[in-house]
């Protein structure tokens, strides 16, 4: 058995031998798979996205189109009695106006009108009405919006029978199909070809708003007082692992202490922005204080000793040095909460932000949906129409998203000081 | 106090620390400290690490109140007015004695408004005018004016090391303070920054007092007049500075200074 | 005396004093040979004592550079300033008490012309072991840094002094009673005025051993016999 050498003895080590050389091509190789692997992990994620895109592109850019029929109205020889000279609401209310378009369609289009136009086609006729009294003086084309059917069928998904009308429709040269300008104005409706976003984008927006201003302020002064002025006690520690703990609660618990206590005891409005704005600021709290707490408690204390030894008060410090430095870290937290609260359906749905809203809101106390609790509706219909709609909404959602990241990320940036 | 301190004793003290004891819970940091401050000359604290010498500074001006485990005993006067009093409030204690670090730490602002925060917070200025004065008289006193002079927007953090600290002591003087403290202002800048600081400590001496702790001895022997040497938390010696390099009275003093400790 | 951190610095004291303990060596043993060759009228040792001289020189122009780079390179503190500066002054004593021994040698051939034997050289002597001892003692004093020894060798300087004296109005009375030895006796009187300055500069290094010891100066004490000439 010989002796292990002392360490006087041990030779010097011999970098270029066989051995070694092993090493070093074993160490390139591992190091070469990881690179590889996390080009993979990568690559994949960036497949899934850009199959989400690719799909969601593909069904929902149809649904911001809309196919048109261009309607010769010949005013004065249709049966229509209204002055030109009185177009009030009143006036045009009694002047039963879907009758009229019935009458003119089918003059022009023959006995299957009714099934060629949408059922609201008739608004059409009252806007251009609406829009220039003169018109019932002469003939004017008006194009009103074709049914569920014809649209369909011209973008190449309808029944062989609606193909075939619309085959005729186009050769009268009376079909167009152009960008569906009511899709973002108008709300929910039970026609594919009327429905809009613009209710549910209104309720999101409002619901952002009250979650926003709800949590923000009273995050960041939980995440301010947790770390500046708490003492270490132990009932500071069970708020520190209560916060903690509610950042990982389930959505829809949000959704059941919303209903059980805004809704049951406090009795406010149901479907009401407001309400859904309170419960999400009850999800989006706890990532705001987690965020603002690692953000304060990065800034180097080397500020807070600076600022303490030239004889700043302690609401000083935070103020004008901790806040304004800990500000980038608090915002992306509350970039993340808040884009977390946009996409939230279930506990919306649980306070009742599911009901039919044909008109968006007007203010926070009145009944409005949420593009997600939307999507999830519309999802649901039966109508074959509904499905570009919901993956145009979905479109909608995802550039609001992006829109609210984008503006998250540009207001970090400017207030992100290199120290 | 010992006799040969009874005797180094400035007329007019400007600070006084009568026996202070420091605890940090249950560690005792400082035993028993007592020690003046004056106006005429610039005191060094000296000692090896962990001997209590930042500690004590930082008692001066009741930084040790953050440390919220800390607990200070003994008297410390400024100008005869306990300075650990309930009737003393900190903020302007902090703004008459002033601290500058051992890293420098300018704000993250614009060299002007680095100076002018603290006379802002203390209502120094009645306009801008005013403020202007005071930010070329604090840097003009601090030695920076003329490298910044035209670039008084710039940031503060774009400074190199030396310029920084000049900026600090500059944040420090801006609000007029009577005591300077200086905690290892030299130990992060290179030769011939530190020799720029040491020089304008010497200009700034007589119309502050200035209490200085460095762990290198030879900084403490150029620009001190008065130096203490503490160890293990207690002081072991005070004297004139000369006095103290040349031919000091304790064994302990002696083996730190001529490099036989540890 | 606790070691130095670092340990080149105590290395570079201890070769310092080593040199300096050299020359001390160096400058008793020229200080005895001097004298034994006056004794004897040894030209030939004589000759040797002045010879050595040029190490003595030698030895202090290395430990002068020595102690500036130890200045330069150590910045040493406290009793190690004050050792080092002791050291500097101590070497340029002990080179000039070289050269007195040196002096001596070199008017040996001047008085051992005469072959009789003149009763004053008897004097010198003993006079010449005092300063030896004394220079030995303040180098030893220098070795261990003993401010006490250093003070007793202070105080030995006026039996030196007094013996100067006495060898003085011997010589003098000789030369008055034997006129033709005054040329010999003018050679004598100065070989006891160098020994009497050998002692003088063994008190300065004491009190510089002192200082490097204490910190402290002696109290400013009369360097010199008392003249005191007899009418």
């Amino acid at each position: 058995m010989s002796p292990t050498p002392s360490p006087a003895e041990r030779l010097p080590t011999d970098w270029k031998s066989d051995a070694m050389r092993k090493r070093i091509a074993r160490r390139y190789a591992a190091e070469r798979r990881f690179h590889l692997l996390g080009l993979g992990a990568v690559l994949l994620s960036a497949a899934f996205l850009a199959f989400l895109l690719v799909t969601m592109m593909g069904n929902g850019l149809r649904g911001f189109t809309r196919t048109e029929i261009a309607l010769k109205v010949d005013f004065p020889a249709s049966p229509l009695l209204l002055d030109p000279q009185a177009i009030t609401n009143e006036a045009l209310a009694n002047a039963n106006l879907p009758m009229v378009t019935s009458a003119v369609a089918e003059k022009m289009l023959g006995k299957d009108a009714d099934a060629l136009l949408a059922p609201t086609a008739w608004l059409s006729l009252r806007d251009a009405i609406k829009a220039d009294p003169t018109i019932l003086n002469r003939t004017e084309v008006i194009r009103v919006p074709a049914s569920t059917d014809i649209d369909l069928a011209a973008k190449s998904d309808g029944t062989p029978a609606a193909e075939a009308a619309v085959k005729r429709l186009k050769q009268a040269g009376i079909l167009s199909t152009g960008f569906n300008w009511s899709f973002l104005s108008a709300s929910d409706g039970t026609d594919p070809t009327q429905v809009g976003i613009w209710g549910a984008f209104k309720g999101s927006l409002l619901t952002m708003l009250v979650t926003l201003v709800l949590s923000f302020p009273i995050g960041v002064a939980t995440a301010l007082y947790l770390e500046e002025y708490a003492p270490k006690a132990w009932w500071t520690d069970i708020i520190e692992v209560s916060i903690n703990n509610l950042a990982a609660v389930p959505s829809i618990i949000f959704g059941l202490l919303g209903l059980s206590i805004f809704l049951n005891f406090l009795h406010l409005p149901r479907s009401a922005a407001l309400v859904g704005g309170m419960t999400l600021a009850l999800m989006t709290m706890p990532v705001i204080v987690i965020a603002g707490r690692n953000a304060i408690k990065s800034v180097p204390p080397s500020i807070r000793d600076a600022a303490l030894g030239i004889g700043a008060s302690p609401v000083q410090v935070v103020f004008q040095h901790v806040l304004p430095l800990a500000l980038p870290g608090i915002l992306t937290g509350t970039i993340i909460g808040m884009a977390r609260a946009l996409g939230e359906t279930a506990p919306l749905l649980m306070i009742g932000m599911r009901a039919f809203i044909a008109t968006p809101p007007g203010g926070v106390s009145d009944p409005a949906t949420v593009l997600p609790v939307q999507i999830f509706l519309w999802s649901d219909e039966v109508s074959k129409g509904f499905v570009e709609k919901t993956s145009a909404a979905i479109i909608v959602l995802l550039v609001f998203l992006l829109a609210m990241n984008g503006l998250a990320i540009y207001l970090r940036n400017k207030f992100e000081k290199r120290w | 106090m010992t006799e040969e301190q009874k005797s180094l004793a400035p007329a007019d003290p400007k600070m006084t620390a009568r026996d202070v004891k420091v605890f940090y819970g249950p560690k005792q940091a400082i035993k028993g400290v007592s020690i003046d401050v004056d106006m005429d000359n610039v005191t060094a604290f000296i000692g090896p690490s962990g001997c209590g010498k930042s500690t004590f500074l930082r008692t001066l001006n009741r930084m040790n109140d953050t440390v919220a485990s800390a607990r200070v005993e003994g008297t410390i006067t400024l100008d005869g007015e306990d300075i650990y009093a309930p009737s003393m409030d900190v903020v302007q204690l902090r703004a008459r004695v002033g601290m500058v670090f051992q890293k420098p730490n300018p704000f993250p602002k614009s060299i002007y408004e680095n100076i002018a925060y603290g006379p802002r917070i203390h209502g120094l200025a009645a306009s801008k005018a005013d403020m202007d004065v005071i930010v070329e008289k604090s840097l003009r006193r601090a030695g920076l004016w003329e490298e910044v002079k035209d670039r008084l927007q710039d940031s503060g953090t774009a400074l190199s090391g030396g310029q920084q600290q000049r900026l600090c002591i500059g944040r420090a003087i801006a609000v007029e303070p009577e005591v300077i403290l200086m905690d290892e202002p030299c130990s992060a800048l290179d030769p011939i920054a530190t020799a720029k600081i040491e020089e304008l400590i010497h200009e700034l001496r007589g119309r502050y007092g200035i209490v200085i702790v460095t762990h290198n001895m030879q900084q403490a022997a150029r620009v001190s007049q008065r130096t203490a040497f503490f160890h293990l938390g207690e002081l072991v010696e005070y004297g004139v500075t000369s006095d103290i390099f040349t031919n000091p009275r304790q064994e302990r003093t002696k083996d730190y200074i001529t490099g036989r400790y540890g | 005396m606790a070691e130095h951190t670092i340990k080149a610095f105590d290395e570079d004291i201890d070769r310092l004093r080593g040199l300096i303990a050299e020359m001390g060596g160096r400058a008793e043993a020229a200080i005895e040979n001097a004298m034994l060759a006056l004794q004897r009228h040894d030209k030939t040792l004589a000759a040797e004592v002045v010879a050595d001289d040029k190490r003595i020189d030698a030895i202090e122009a290395e430990v002068e550079k020595m102690v500036v780079e130890v200045i330069a390179l150590r910045a040493p503190m406290a009793n190690d300033l004050r050792d080092v500066i002791a050291a500097l002054k101590i070497v340029s004593v002990v080179e000039r008490i070289g050269d007195y021994a040196k002096n001596i040698a070199k008017r040996v051939p001047l008085v051992a012309t005469n072959t009789r034997t003149m009763e004053p050289i008897s004097l010198l002597p003993s006079m010449g072991q005092v300063a030896g001892e004394m220079v030995h003692d303040a180098l030893n004093a220098f070795a261990a840094r003993d401010p006490d020894l250093a003070l007793a060798v202070v105080e030995r300087d006026t039996v030196v002094d007094d013996f100067y004296n006495s060898v003085f109005r011997t010589l003098v009375t000789y030369m008055v009673e034997n006129p033709k030895t005054i040329s010999e006796c003018a050679h004598l009187l100065f070989i006891a005025k160098n020994i009497e300055r050998i002692g003088d500069h063994a008190t300065n290094v004491a009190e510089m051993v002192y200082y490097a010891a204490t910190g402290k100066t002696l109290p400013d004490r009369e360097r010199g016999p008392d003249i005191q000439l007899e009418d």
